[in-house]
């Protein structure tokens, strides 16, 4: 790495750096609620043991924990127009990854919940509580708490998967980065600095993570 | 009668832990079941607030009857929230602290507005001796004192009867006291109550009838006197010359 590899670095950083925020968080953000909303929704599904949902939720699970994520993205960009249905680059990028993400948090969720102690739901019932009304104060805030950690762990990594998007024709930084290497060859500086906007935004996170869990320790044993 | 519930019968898999078992609550009543451990008390005590699901049987509850095996989840709520249940392991909600345990049955299965809830909780929570507890959280409590809060829990929301499944099996011997205590003022109030115990001199002191359970039946039911001093049954003279250490 020379002077000039530097220069094409410093050049393109922004032109990268704004496809972080306006492509990748976004695309992160978004996914991950879609992946909790599915992750709560399964869990609680199989803990209620639901006849019929839960073996479905099961297959879910068993599908997108079981193939690869690149496969999934390729599949539903460049496989469904084949049987008719087109969707966008960007949406099917957000409903891949909130999909996979998805079955990997329902995983968390289900044990965190299985955690709880299950004489609190019976006190609940002797209060005259519903199972609904249980669920939603008592044992999933509780459940959430455990999860936390976990939880943050997969947006982290998700954070990072994204960048498979590229694969599909997103246009988030590590398109950017290929294209400006297909341009200037300067392999080794640009993916450099596209894995160092990463590690920015993995850095963030982690310390979102560490206040997170200072935040929800007010009833915690120690 | 209040309660009174006829021919139980409740089975794990191919273990027959009730085996027809009859039953009966006055208003105001004080009932002790003792019984070895495995003879199907705290079956009892959970599948009449339907936390088990008896195979047969039939409550009478505030003269309505109910076939246990077959109450509608309406029912069940009705009677939920006519009882209260203390149990083994207090079951605090850890999330919630000492004022929120107690007002959580209170706002949101009943409805009770805020101000009023929290005034009702404070009450039951003095009446316990926790009254300067009341922002803490289960975990900064000791066993006893956690219990004390499980009872509050069940009072506040003024039921007709307590159930208690061995309120103070899971506590030190010296934070014992302080719990029985509390079920001791309870009971001279006139609360009624079914105290699932292994604490003979609680059950001979404050209860005034017992009912004594052997293999999934009542093997003995009298006034406690009576049954302290005068056993019927050959079993039950054996259970307390075995419990009572001679």
């Amino acid at each position: 790495m020379d002077l000039q590899s530097l220069q094409v670095a410093q050049e393109s950083f922004w032109r990268i750096f704004s496809a972080g925020v306006t492509k990748t968080i976004p695309l992160t953000v978004i996914s991950f609620i879609g992946a909790m909303i599915l992750a709560v929704s399964c869990a609680l599904v199989q803990y209620a043991n639901v006849w019929g949902l839960k073996q479905f939720v099961r297959f879910y699970i068993w599908i997108f924990r079981g193939t690869p994520l690149l496969v999934q993205l390729c599949t539903l960009y460049f496989g469904f127009p084949n049987l008719g249905i087109v969707i966008d680059a960007w949406t099917s990028a957000v409903i891949v990854f909130a999909l996979n993400c998805g079955a990997y948090c329902a995983e968390t969720m289900r044990s965190a919940l299985e955690s709880v102690p299950l004489g609190q739901l019976e006190a609940g019932y002797c209060v005259g509580m519903s199972w609904f009304q249980i669920m939603y104060r008592i044992v999933l805030p509780q459940a959430f708490r455990t999860a936390f950690p976990p939880l943050f762990n997969t947006l982290i990594s998700l954070v990072k998967d994204t960048s498979l998007a590229s694969s599909i024709t997103v246009p988030e930084m590590m398109t950017q980065g290929m294209r400006v290497t297909g341009r200037t060859y300067e392999f080794m500086a640009i993916y450099l600095e596209v894995g160092l906007i990463y590690l920015l935004f993995s850095t963030v996170l982690t310390k979102l993570q560490t206040w997170g869990e200072k935040k929800l320790k007010t009833y915690e044993n120690k | 009668m209040m309660l009174e519930v006829k021919n139980i019968t409740k089975s794990f898999g191919s273990l027959e832990v009730l085996r027809g078992v009859d039953f009966s609550v006055n208003q105001g009543d004080v009932v002790a079941i003792l019984g070895p451990s495995g003879s199907g008390k705290t079956t009892l005590l959970r599948c009449m607030n339907y936390l088990e699901t008896a195979d047969s049987g039939t409550m009478v509850f505030d003269g309505v009857s109910y076939d246990l095996s077959h109450t509608s989840k309406r029912d069940i709520g009705i009677i939920r929230k006519k009882t209260g249940f203390v149990f083994q392991n207090y079951n605090l909600f850890r999330n919630k602290n000492v004022l929120n345990n107690v007002t959580e049955g209170l706002i949101i299965a009943r409805k009770i507005p805020k101000a009023e809830a929290h005034e009702t909780a404070v009450k039951a929570l003095e009446k316990v001796g926790l009254g300067d507890r009341l922002d803490y959280y289960p975990y900064q409590l000791s066993g006893g004192q956690q219990q004390r809060v499980a009872i509050a829990r069940a009072i506040a929301t003024n039921p007709e009867i307590i159930y208690f499944d061995e309120p103070t099996s899971a506590l030190d011997p010296e934070l014992t006291g302080e719990v029985l205590s509390v079920m001791r003022n309870l009971a001279r109030d006139g609360m009624t109550m079914v105290v699932v115990t292994h604490e003979i001199g609680f059950a001979r002191e404050v209860s005034n009838r017992v009912v004594f359970m052997d293999g999934g039946v009542v093997a003995e039911e009298a006034p406690s006197h009576e049954f302290f001093e005068h056993p019927k049954e050959e079993r039950t003279r054996q259970f307390l010359r075995i419990i009572s250490g001679n």
